[in-house]
């Protein structure tokens, strides 16, 4: 790949109407979308796209399962904006990226995935390795293809780039039969270019409704901005800054709106919901006035939705019609994209004193920093909560951390302190395990020059650690922590509270993740104390490949506060009374 | 209640899928779905009507029109429309009761469209209560229904109403991101 040569064919081929076999439309296509990484397992049905890579300037990278390449695909879009896009043969290769594209679509991530299928002449007579993929897939994409001319190949591909990255962005899937892939047609790249983007009527954003949030805002006396998301799909962090700060409105975030606002600014008050800082969600209960940007009042958000944020107007600003009024009804509602709305909005908001609110909100923190676990004493144990806080003071804050589903991804979100968007890739939406390791390779391919943590828990990392030998096939330094604590530990959280401690399929045995990596050829470590941590952490940074860091920390510690699901945003669970300090021991 | 959503699709391959599956989802039964031609080539109407909650009405517009094949929905809500049914119905007469059914399909202004020796076939155009009586009164009768068929409602707005179709249609391309005009005919967003 990427010889002088294939550059040059390819480019010609995007100015000068070609005849091309099918597969070669499929490169070809992909390399004028801007398309330099590709995610896939090779197999029958797809076999003639993968003799035709060889012609063309584009990466391919071997996963070990599809699902892999589903989240290296969207791992790569996370952390770079741009369009991921996995690849994988008909039947099981096809059905094995199906919680891939799940994940995307949950999260609203742009990827578009590539299937073969069996030839046009036999679809539908369950051939050997036929699925009904485009069946399958109909409710976790935003929309599929299902091709079996070649001279339709490279608009299905076109509109499905335009799909994925329009409005709120998305998965598409096409599906190419073998026969379109083995026939030819001109290709015309200019040609196939999609329809334009049809506007969704219901997205509009009237004068009158600007004004009437505007107004809103004016006399708002305990105003809460909600940041989700949107605020990093729609690169509206700028924006969103300057309504904070000429407002003077404290901002809460969703987890997946973690870095889309800056950690250290002193009107971030932190993350919201099941897991959110107790001011959080009170701040949210007593306001009188929620502006959410880019966030669907997820149900891990909102806890019971008949005691949500009862005295507060609402102003919702979100690109996806059918978002408004699903779960919380709002006031006023401008739907559009984030970015363009607050660029309407923000020539109405005038300066406000938010003094005494915020004054409010820094009082209600009472004695919660005392009870932290990062401010209390090394007692020789090790709690997630300090490898997450240790992490990111070591780094500066500066590396993208991908993480898995479980504890560690709550301890991370609270204790990881994100100033920038794309620097936070966590499956939310779906919650998927195993997301973790793929999205990591995905991320280090996207953004090559950056420092790219794994923090994974050890259920989670087992799910995918096949990846580890695509990580060394392909040369990435992509450092790995493992958080074991020998349990599925969200799960046992769970039956901790709610099913009297009964660890029914919870406790866990693990390889030593160690001697695993070791198989792989690749270094790492084992740490159990907090001093081991800190050598740790630098010598996995240090060194020239990735590195693992089994790191085992307390086994049954639970993430607090934490909201049971059904529970109002208030009813939380609190940090247990530990002994607090009389001086807190400070950040290291 | 009882909505009415007119939605116009791609005429291609699994548009049907597409909408059916997003009524599935939302695990709401649809009452009546009828499809064909439109005025517009390359896109079929159709006629779907459901039982929701009365908030569940601008939700389904909204997920209608995310659908990547669907381009317009309209919410008849309860705006004036003409709203009819088609029926075929067989039915077993012997000789004698005939002269009883034709009585009734003129009274019903149906229309009697196959006569054999044991059975008729009436084919009926009007409003769901009529198709309803008319059903009802031959079942009370001494003759026997031997095959129902109903097409479900097509319903089409009442007077000038010019479809949005007709304008999102006519917009220009380079405009289609642009914030639109407040429309007048689509029900509005809760503000
Ligand atoms: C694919 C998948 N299966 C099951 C779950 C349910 N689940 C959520 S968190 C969790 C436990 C995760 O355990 P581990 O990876 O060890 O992380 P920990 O919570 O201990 O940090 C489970 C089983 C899930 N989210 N995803
Ligand atoms: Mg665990």
């Amino acid at each position: 790949m990427g010889t002088h040569a294939t550059t040059q064919a390819a480019n010609a081929h995007l100015t000068t109407p070609t005849r091309l076999t099918g597969a070669e439309i499929v490169w070809a296509t992909l390399y004028g979308e801007g398309v330099t990484d590709v995610f896939g397992y090779p197999g029958g049905a797809i076999l003639p796209v993968y003799d035709a890579l060889r012609k063309f300037p584009i990466h391919h990278t071997l996963v070990r399962h599809e699902q892999g390449a589903a989240h290296m695909a969207d791992g790569y879009a996370r952390a770079s904006g741009k369009v991921g896009v996995a690849m994988a043969t008909s039947g099981p290769g096809a059905t094995n990226l199906v919680t891939g594209i799940a994940t995307a679509m949950l999260d609203s991530i742009p990827i578009v995935c590539i299937t073969g299928n069996v030839s046009s002449k036999v679809l539908g007579t369950d051939a050997f390795q036929e699925v009904d993929i485009t069946g399958i897939t109909l409710p976790v994409t935003k929309h599929n293809f299902l091709v079996s001319r070649p001279e339709d190949i490279a608009p299905a591909i076109r509109h499905a780039f335009q799909i994925a990255r329009s409005a709120r962005p998305g998965p598409v899937l096409v599906d190419i039969t073998k026969d379109a892939q083995q026939g030819t047609a001109i290709f015309d790249f200019a040609a196939a270019a999609p329809p334009p983007h049809r506007p969704h009527p219901m997205r509009r954003v009237e004068v009158s409704a600007l004004d009437q949030a505007a107004e809103l805002i004016r006399n708002a006396q305990r105003p809460v901005i909600l940041a989700g998301h949107g605020v990093i799909e729609s690169g509206a962090g700028e924006q969103l800054l300057s309504l904070a700060e000429r407002a003077q409105i404290p901002v809460a975030l969703t987890l997946l709106g973690l870095g889309g606002f800056p950690a250290s600014h002193s009107l971030n008050i932190g993350m919201m919901g099941m897991h959110g800082e107790s001011w959080v969600n009170h701040a949210i209960q007593d306001a009188d006035l929620l502006i959410a940007c880019g966030m669907r009042f997820d149900d891990r958000v909102t806890g019971a939705t008949a005691t949500y944020a009862l005295k507060a107007k609402k102003i919702h600003i979100e690109v996806d019609p059918s978002e408004i009024n699903k779960n919380i009804k709002v006031d006023v509602a401008l739907v559009g994209d984030l970015a363009q709305v607050l660029d309407q909005l923000l020539p109405r908001v005038a300066t406000r004193n938010g003094a005494a609110w915020l004054k409010t909100i820094e009082a209600s923190k009472g004695a919660v920093a005392v009870h932290d676990i990062k401010n209390l004493p090394d007692s020789g144990h090790l709690y997630a909560a300090h490898v997450m806080h240790d992490l990111w003071h070591i780094t500066g804050g500066d590396a993208i951390i991908v993480t898995d589903v479980g504890q560690h991804q709550m301890w991370e979100a609270q204790y990881f302190h994100h100033e920038r968007p794309r620097t936070l890739i966590t499956s939310g939406g779906l919650g998927t395990m195993g997301f973790g390791l793929p999205a990591a390779i995905g991320a280090k391919t996207a953004c090559p020059d950056k420092e790219v943590w794994v923090i994974a828990g050890d259920g989670g990392f087992q799910m995918t650690a096949a990846e580890l030998a695509t990580i060394v096939q392909e040369g990435l330094k992509v450092n790995i922590a493992i958080v074991n604590n020998g349990y599925l530990g969200m799960v046992r959280q769970w039956q901790e509270f709610f099913y009297e401690r009964n660890y029914e399929a919870t406790p866990l045995v693990s390889p030593d993740f160690v001697k695993l990596a070791d198989a792989h050829g690749l270094p790492g470590r084992t740490v159990r104390t907090r001093t081991e941590l800190d050598q740790a952490v630098a010598v996995a940074r240090a060194a020239k490949g990735a590195f693992l860091l089994n790191i085992h920390v307390e086994k049954e510690d639970a993430v607090y506060p934490m909201i049971p699901a059904g529970n109002a945003l208030h009813e939380m669970i609190r940090r247990p009374g530990k002994k607090p300090l009389d001086k807190p021991a400070g950040n290291k | 209640m009882l909505h009415t959503f007119i939605a116009y699709v791609d005429d291609k391959p699994g548009v049907l899928t597409r909408v059916a599956s997003l009524f599935r989802r939302l695990n709401i039964n649809i009452t009546s779905l009828t499809v064909g031609r439109s005025e517009r080539d390359g896109l079929s109407r159709m006629t779907i009507v459901c039982e929701a909650s009365a908030e569940a009405g601008h939700r389904i517009r909204a997920s209608l029109f995310k659908l990547e094949n669907v381009v317009d929905v309209d919410d008849i809500a309860q705006a004036p429309n003409v709203t009819r049914e088609l029926a075929l119905i067989k039915v077993a007469v012997t000789k004698e009761l005939r002269s009883q059914i034709f009585e009734l399909v003129e009274v019903f202004r149906a229309r009697i469209v196959d006569l054999t020796a044991e059975s008729l076939m009436i084919e009926m155009t009007g409003v769901e209560s009529k198709i309803e009586g008319l059903i009802e009164i031959l079942r009370a009768s001494d003759c026997c229904i031997l095959e129902l068929c109903r097409s479900g409602k097509m319903t089409m707005r009442r007077s000038h109403h010019v479809s949005s179709v007709v304008r999102a249609m006519s917009v220009p391309a380079n405009e289609s991101e642009e914030p639109r005009p407040v429309d007048e005919d689509a029900p509005a967003l809760p503000q």
